[in-house]
């Protein structure tokens, strides 16, 4: 590809939101006001440090970061290779990494005055750690769930109604994550004068990649430090899940001009690439959805496709435009596990180290056991520990009952 | 460049009277009965046709347009037979406007260029393209200007009047005001509301208005039209169309007739509205 290397990885987005061709504002004019001032708004709350150490002080205090770096000596031993580190983002209150990036926007909603707040979900983690923050300052929180995912992740929508949050399952299209989202674009077009849309990935128009990934690279400054201390250098590589994207690159975002450090992003690749998945680099191409340009299932009529994962916060036919752009520079490598390599990751792990991980990040996992055996002792690995698997606790069992039958 | 679309509200003003613009999804419930519904608008009173063409995530739009598109993929819709359509339909009529409207996804799959080409070739006059704000002019709003096709613009509540330049620096044809912040189908918001928001934009540009978003029956139509150069009716439309359809959602006998039914009863009500004063 003769795309031209930039001075920087870090410097995107331009000024109009865009990642090379990818990003940009596909949106409806209804929204295009609230757009600019959200934007504005950023940029002043970005150069107020009252607002930074606002937030510095909910981040200690109530997430409870800095996460660990952890060694995970048994599983190091276990695959023979690389030396393994957890960033363990799955210790945060609501147990993601999706509560650091909430805690930003609502400190934004807060500034715009917004009082309403709207969120669309997958996992169901986004929700709760939304529902979590509007219940600390007094928000009014509305989240939008494909029907489908509301009966998989079942133990999330109680979570999210004990916080005092409605949850509206969407029953149009796929009934996932995508349909949820569109939900929630409609919701706002029609509740755009009081209403703050708490996106809960690296995707959507300009400026949500841009600062959902600054809310998130919180992740990779922290395990840059880490490092630092525990092993005195850069480690030597990186692993991250990927569903739209938002944990990998606030772990990515900070080592993308370190180029001593290989860079892996795991999309869901389902019941495998040549069936039913949802691994939009590895199986789509590049098109308009949800406000930005970027990878997207579809089929040659540019209709998006269904998107299938194990795993509903992976299970998405869209990534965020960032990762499409380090995708055709090739500053990232985009792998895929399967939901069969995810299931038996997810039970190594547990066993190995008293972690029971999600399935999202058990697809990081999966691509470690096959990285790591391969590469030399002194190699230093970090894989994002992106959530805990307490949510998926009922689906693996049953799926692991009937296994054994 | 003069295109259908500026002929025909040039015709309309010398008649004094605003126009009845219709909406329908192209290939619902199926490509053959489309054809046949689009024929018989104009006859039953449309004085511009918008055509949808169907994307399976219309984020603009409310569950009767977002069915009628699904209804339309299912039976094989595409964007290449969207312009067949348009083709059938200029095999007699060669003077009703015909505007596509929709979502970008599958004309950047299709290939601008190539799209804009075929487009104008089978008879298309405008574009309305929900998700395209001038911020993203480049894609298609500019080569469109440049191959001669109308590209219209929707303006909303919120367009202030800070930015109402903006969305009307490359609007051409007419202007597509949405009378209400939300999705197709919601309720239609009051007449004086309206006309406020009409006589605004007009103090911005002298292109025709015409308002959408809301409009049911033929009194709010006759009311939208005495404010505005246009009133559009799309979510009753589809709703009588599926009214019409079997249990399988397939076309009836009924199905022509209850749609250019409605349509002639809306037009009725339009052209009993006096054009608003310039
Ligand atoms: C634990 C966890 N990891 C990862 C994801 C995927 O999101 P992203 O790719 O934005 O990190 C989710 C989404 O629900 C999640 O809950």
């Amino acid at each position: 590809m003769n795309i031209a290397k930039p001075n920087s990885y870090r410097s995107g987005p331009d000024e109009r939101g865009h990642f090379g061709i990818f990003g940009g504002r596909f949106v409806a004019e209804t929204l295009m006001p609230l757009i600019l001032d959200l934007e504005k708004a950023y940029t002043e709350a970005k150069a107020d440090p009252a607002f930074q150490a606002e937030m510095d002080g909910y981040l200690k205090n109530y997430v409870g970061r800095p996460s660990p770096l952890y060694f995970a000596e048994r599983l190091t031993e276990h695959l023979g290779g690389a030396k393994i580190y957890l960033k363990r983002e799955e210790l945060n209150h609501t147990g993601s990494h999706k509560v650091n990036n909430v805690l930003g926007q609502i400190m934004l909603a807060r500034r715009m005055g917004k009082k309403r707040i709207i969120a669309e979900t997958g996992a169901g983690q986004h929700g709760v750690a939304t529902a979590t923050l509007c219940a600390r300052f007094g928000l009014e929180c509305i989240v939008y769930m494909g029907a489908v995912d509301v009966e998989r992740q079942q133990p999330n929508v109680i979570r999210m109604e004990m916080l005092g949050a409605t949850v509206m399952p969407v029953q149009s299209g796929t009934r996932t994550l995508k349909d949820a989202m569109n939900e929630a674009l409609r919701d706002w077009v029609t509740n755009v004068h009081n209403t703050f849309y708490c996106i809960g990935t690296v995707a959507g128009p300009h400026p949500y990649p841009m600062l959902v990934r600054d809310f998130q690279s919180i992740i990779g400054n922290e395990t840059k430090a880490q490092m630092q201390e525990i092993e005195g250098r850069l480690p030597d590589s990186l692993v991250a899940c990927i569903g739209g994207g938002s944990n990998a690159m606030g772990l990515f975002h900070p080592f993308l001009d370190d180029p001593s450090v290989e860079i892996f992003g795991v999309e869901a690749a389902g019941h495998g690439l040549t069936q039913l998945h949802a691994a939009s680099i590895a199986g789509g191409r590049p098109g308009v959805l949800h406000g930005n340009r970027t990878y997207l299932l579809m089929d040659a009529d540019g209709q998006i496709q269904d998107a299938h994962s194990i795993s509903a916060g992976l299970d998405y036919p869209g990534i965020g435009p960032e990762h499409s752009w380090l995708h055709e520079i090739g500053r990232v490598n985009y792998l895929s596990a399967t939901d069969d390599e995810a299931l038996a990751a997810f039970q190594l792990l547990s066993k190995l180290e008293g972690i029971i991980p999600a399935l999202e990040p058990a697809h990081a996992i999966a691509k470690v056991m096959e990285l790591a055996p391969k590469l030399p002792k002194d190699h230093l690995m970090v894989v994002n520990l992106s959530g805990r698997g307490d949510k998926d606790v009922p689906q693996v069992g049953d799926i692991l009952k009937g296994k054994s039958k | 460049m003069t295109t259908r679309i500026d002929t025909r509200f040039a015709e309309l003003k010398k008649q004094g009277r605003s126009a009845f613009v219709t909406f329908l999804m192209a290939g619902d419930p199926d490509p053959a009965t489309s054809l046949e519904i689009i024929k018989a608008l104009p006859k039953a009173g449309a004085d511009v046709i918008e055509i949808g063409m169907p994307f399976t995530d219309p984020m603009a739009d409310g569950p009767s347009i977002q069915a009628a598109g699904l209804r339309a993929l299912k039976a094989g819709m595409t964007l290449k037979k969207t312009l067949e359509l348009v083709r059938g339909f200029r095999k007699d009529d060669n003077a009703t406007p015909i505007v596509l409207m929709g979502y970008y996804n599958p004309i950047y799959i299709y290939g601008v260029d190539k799209f804009l080409v075929d487009a104008k070739s089978a008879g298309v006059d405008g574009l309305i393209i929900v998700d395209l704000p001038p911020e993203e002019d480049e894609e298609l709003c500019l080569p469109a200007m440049k191959a001669g096709l109308n590209f219209i613009r929707l303006a909303t509540p919120t367009t202030d009047d800070k930015r109402l330049p903006a969305v009307l620096a490359n609007t051409s044809g007419f202007v597509y005001y949405v009378s209400i912040t939300g999705i197709t189908g919601a309720a239609a918001a009051d007449s004086s509301a309206v006309s406020e928001a009409v006589a605004r934009i007009k103090r911005h540009t002298k292109l025709p208005v015409c308002v959408g978003f809301g409009i049911r029956t033929p009194e709010t139509a006759r009311s939208i039209a005495s404010h505005a150069n246009g009133a559009v009716v799309g979510t009753a439309l589809v709703d009588a169309l599926k009214s019409s359809l079997d249990a399988e959602g397939r076309a009836t006998a009924k199905t022509v007739n209850a749609v250019a039914e409605l349509t002639a009863s809306l037009a009725q009500g339009v052209r009993g509205a006096q054009q608003a004063a310039e």
